[in-house]
């Protein structure tokens, strides 16, 4: 099946390749006259920017007025400072980064979907390389990101509470949504779970593997719901959530892997053969330490991220296009990279839960494979 | 890295490790611990029943082989005993007839002896009215022979002629 496919598929990409280089070209021509184009392109830009950041305000969508201000529909959210005191007022008072906000005799502007302290003014200083100077508060504010986390946190307790409710009631045996939820959760068990941590361990990092995987799967989907939130692409979260395993990982940790990390090769040679390799291998192993959940981290980050990012874009070429075949071909091409990126909602969570099992697994063995190759672990 | 670091929120990330370790912990002892002791106490109880099916099965057919030992006893014992009543009649009839025979035998000769004693029996009785009746007849012929004088002198001649004779 597959081999029949792929000429079709380079065919389709060598044709679609045709017709944007056409087109685009041809756009350019034609708009390089007037000015409108490249505002357009840098509006697109900057609103894609905006997006793939955390923002202040829970805003739904924005346009601009007859006379020419921008109006945000949405709702503002709390903004929670830290800032020689708790400093808490609503992000309304920001005016979406026009105006500064006052609380107890300190000014705050929003710069960049950044808070910064300043005067009342509200003057942003720049270093030579554009980056503000201003001092920043600890900033705790509830974002449209910890809104969602609470949303998706709420429903995925509602949503496994009432599953679990309903096995109590209906003598185990799911129910409605629990037909669909339960091979997913016998999923993570029998084939993520059992086969990395061993049949002996694998219980206690359940209820682990479970909530990283909904949740991280439920971020992700709303994320391409028109919310849009970009949640799991956010570096703060993907950090908090691989740390959270990289913890659990060496807490955990059994004695066996602590020693076959910095003795990997164990009884195999004599100290004097070991020692040479040891200056190499330790170091690489205490590294690897770190360098897994630093992957885990950033390829969650990256994917979201450029999923958005490809999308988005997409959707913008329809705006810069404007005609007849250009906009209806950027229009199906993203709603094909949509459906990609419901497959990769799901396959990031999976890889992000099936990765964490794996390293539940190193820091869970016991010593039974002493002789087997070091390269599993990299 | 720096357009990273630049983009990562402490705040963010506070809320994100407190929300989370929260839904972690909720969820384990609201959530997960009970779905998957449903599941794992449903797929015991599959397990238990398909091997009480196999025990069954295996009872089953313990069982089956039992009656079937049993009624091949039952047959072996019906044979047997069939066996051994036809021969016990063999031998009743055999021995009837035997018996018969050596009775019959016995009754034949009780009336071989009697048949012979009757005719001996009868034997004597024809000799002594052979004998009787000789008798009279001689009585007769002598009444007659002797019945006039002349006939009575020559007898008497005769024996006397005898007498001297002797």
């Amino acid at each position: 099946m597959s081999f029949m496919r792929i000429p079709y598929f380079t065919k389709f990409v060598f044709f679609v390749h045709l017709l944007f280089v056409g087109l685009i070209s041809g756009q350019e021509t034609e708009h390089d006259a007037y000015e409108g184009p490249k505002d357009k392109r840098t509006e697109i830009k900057e609103h894609i920017q905006h997006h793939l950041q955390d923002s202040h305000d829970f805003s739904l969508y924005s346009y601009t007025n007859e006379a020419g201000e921008p109006i945000y529909i949405g709702a503002p959210l709390p903004v929670i400072l830290w800032d020689n005191g708790l400093r808490v007022f609503s992000s309304s008072k920001f005016n979406h980064g026009d105006t500064v906000a006052e609380v107890d005799g300190n000014y705050y502007k929003l710069y960049h979907d950044k808070i910064y302290k300043t005067d009342t003014s509200g003057a942003i200083d720049h270093d030579e390389k554009g980056h503000p100077t201003n001092r920043k508060p600890l900033d705790f504010s509830i974002t449209k990101s910890v809104v969602m986390i609470v949303i998706t946190c709420l429903m995925m307790f509602w949503l496994f509470t009432s599953l679990a409710r309903s096995y109590a009631k209906n003598g185990s045996i799911p129910k409605g949504l629990g037909r669909f939820f339960e091979p997913i959760v016998i999923y993570i068990r029998d084939d993520i779970a059992r086969p990395n941590i061993g049949e002996k361990k694998y219980r206690k990092y359940m209820p682990y593997l479970l909530t990283i995987f909904f949740f991280i799967w439920f971020l992700n989907m709303f994320g391409l719901t028109p919310l849009g939130v970009n949640v799991t692409g956010n570096i703060a979260v993907t950090v908090a959530l691989a740390l959270l395993t990289f913890l659990l990982t060496n807490f955990t940790g059994t004695k066996d892997y602590w020693k076959h990390l910095v003795d990997p090769l164990g009884k195999t040679m004599p100290w004097y053969g070991k020692l040479p390799i040891y200056i190499i291998l330790v170091p690489i192993e205490l590294l690897g330490l770190f360098i897994k959940p630093f992957a885990l981290l950033i390829r969650l980050y990256a994917n979201m991220q450029a999923g958005h990012i490809v999308l988005m874009s997409l959707i913008g070429l329809m705006f810069i296009f404007k005609s007849w075949l250009g906009s209806p071909l950027s229009f199906g091409l993203a709603f094909a990279i949509s459906l990609i990126e419901i497959l990769v909602a799901v396959l990031q969570a999976y890889i992000f839960t099936m990765l964490s099992a794996l390293y539940f697994g190193f820091a869970a063995e016991e010593h039974e494979h002493e002789s087997e190759p070091e390269l599993m672990h990299v | 890295m720096e357009k990273l670091l630049n983009e990562f929120s402490i705040g963010l990330f506070v809320w994100q490790t407190i929300l989370f370790v929260l839904l972690l912990l909720l969820l384990r002892k609201f959530a997960w611990k009970p779905i998957l002791n449903a599941v794992n106490d449903r797929e015991d109880g599959i397990k238990n029943a398909l091997a009480a099916a196999e025990e069954a099965k295996k009872e089953m057919q313990n069982i089956s082989a039992d009656s079937e030992k049993l009624l091949k006893e039952a047959r072996g014992e019906r044979e047997a005993m069939l066996k051994e009543a036809r021969e016990i009649k063999d031998k009743i009839v055999s021995d009837s007839k035997e018996q018969a025979k050596i009775e019959g035998d016995k009754m034949i000769k009780q009336a071989q002896a009697t048949i012979e004693s009757e005719k001996k029996a009868a034997i004597a009785d024809i000799k002594n009215q052979v004998a009787e009746l000789s008798v009279e007849i001689a009585e007769k012929v002598l009444k007659e022979q002797l019945s006039n004088k002349e006939k009575q002198l020559q007898l008497v001649e005769k024996m006397l002629g005898d007498l001297k004779l002797n």
